[in-house]
């Protein structure tokens, strides 16, 4: 099957962010899609760490320490950016005033639950982050995540087995095989990637998929 | 006549005591006391509970207390980083305590505690295995989860500048957790660049005002 890069999925996740939004990045691979704002359109990108208008990464020299995304690596702020601290962050973040979440995923079920933070193996850490106050309150929630896990499990589910992020947040799937929307039918395929056929996403979802409408 | 600056690093951590409750601002490397962090190691106060957003990497910061055994608790909201050796190695051995709290969530019980509230509902962790065991209520039709303040001991925060009455101002996104950590502490101690004449910081960008800072130290470069 055709599977994108990191950064084309990032590239193909940023195609659907509308003109004049606010875009919270969480870590892991939502945080490339900074990089890649269609041209025409004024999105402003939230990190959680305090940062209003994220811009892209640095040209080397010219880092600001302190000035990193949720992922800890270096970023710029955009003209018209501003910084605040983490109890404000999260007011906008939890108080409803971000458009839109993308977040990295473990599992996402059926109907759009969303398991990011721990698994099921006691001796490795959980880490939770800012990924609840989001799911709880961005007006969407997108996951930007591979479709299988490294060793080709599926992490679209029926139900998810590890503990929950949140219920029922997840509005859009971004993987590197398809786009897929939670719908109150199911889940349904909105666009496979050049080369994939729905039978074939099918076959590494473990859960029923609708086919493009 | 107010003069809140104190000469050392040492002198800046004089009073932590075995078995405090330590905050540290920052979030990943950004806005960071290393050497604050450098002198409680020096200091040697062991049984720490180290309230702070991530659990270190490498051998810097919050590693090393860890490495040193400094610490028995950890409470954050991020403890897993790439290159956090010291945190998983003595996650695995069953030998630190982890108080995970989601992040708004762990922002907020400080700023909580700061402002003198007893605590508040959020709707974050609803209905997961965050809220298990504590208390909920049915607000305007939507469920929320009662949270209590997180207050410490000490809370060592870095800013960019400082005055001698404690006000501080930040650069770009170092600020992160320090002004709530700054509020939550008995005693605040802040780690700053420079310490600048008073009223040489503009009013409208000191971050944290100095009624909540009791001491300021100017960075000695012990650590490069």
């Amino acid at each position: 099957m055709n599977s994108l890069t990191p950064p084309q999925m990032a590239e193909r996740l940023a195609q659907d962010i509308p003109d004049a939004t606010y875009v919270n990045l969480g870590i892991g691979m939502p945080v490339m899609v900074a990089n890649y704002v269609p041209e025409g359109r004024e999105v402003i990108y939230h990190s959680e760490n305090g940062i209003l208008g994220v811009g892209p990464t640095p040209a080397p020299g010219t880092e600001d320490p302190d000035l990193i995304n949720a992922a800890k690596q270096y970023v710029t702020l955009i003209k018209g950016g501003c910084y605040f601290d983490t109890a404000d962050s999260f007011a906008m973040m939890r108080g409803g005033h971000l458009d839109i979440a993308v977040l990295g995923g473990f599992q996402v079920s059926r109907t759009g639950d969303l398991a990011n933070w721990a698994t099921n193996n006691e001796k490795y850490p959980p880490a939770v982050g800012g990924a609840m106050d989001l799911s709880v309150g961005a007006k969407a929630v997108y996951v930007l995540m591979r479709h299988t896990t490294k060793d080709g499990e599926p992490k679209i589910l029926d139900t998810c087995t590890y503990p929950l992020t949140g219920t029922g947040v997840v509005k859009r799937i971004y993987t590197d095989l398809a786009v897929i929307e939670v719908i109150d039918e199911g889940l349904r395929v909105v666009e496979l990637f050049e080369g994939n056929s729905f039978e074939d996403v099918q076959a590494v979802t473990g859960t029923r998929l609708l086919p493009p409408s | 006549m107010i003069d809140k600056r104190v000469a050392s690093m040492t002198e800046a951590v004089a009073g932590v005591k075995p078995g405090d409750a330590v905050m540290i601002g920052g979030f990943g490397s950004s806005g960071i006391p290393f050497e604050l962090i450098e002198a409680l190691r020096l200091h040697g106060a062991d049984d720490l509970t180290i309230i702070s957003n991530n659990a270190g990497v490498a051998e810097e910061g919050i590693a090393a207390l860890l490495r040193d055994r400094l610490v028995s608790k950890v409470v954050c909201s991020y403890p897993r980083s790439q290159g956090s050796i010291w945190f998983e190695r003595l996650f695995e051995e069953d030998a630190i305590e982890l108080e995970l709290i989601p992040q708004g969530t762990f922002a907020e019980r400080m700023r909580a505690a700061g402002a003198g509230l007893g605590g508040f509902f959020t709707p974050t962790g609803f209905g997961t295995k965050m809220a298990d065991g504590k208390e909920t209520r049915e607000i305007d039709g939507h469920g929320y989860v009662l949270e209590y303040p997180l207050r410490a001991e000490f809370a060592l925060v870095k800013a960019h500048k400082g005055d001698r009455w404690g006000n501080l101002g930040y650069n770009s996104a170092g600020r992160n957790f320090n002004p709530v950590m700054a509020m939550a502490a008995d005693i605040t101690v802040a780690e700053v660049e420079h310490i600048v004449e008073l009223g040489e910081l503009d009013p409208e960008a000191v971050a944290t005002p100095g009624v909540f800072v009791d001491r300021v130290v100017a960075q000695e470069g012990i650590l490069k």
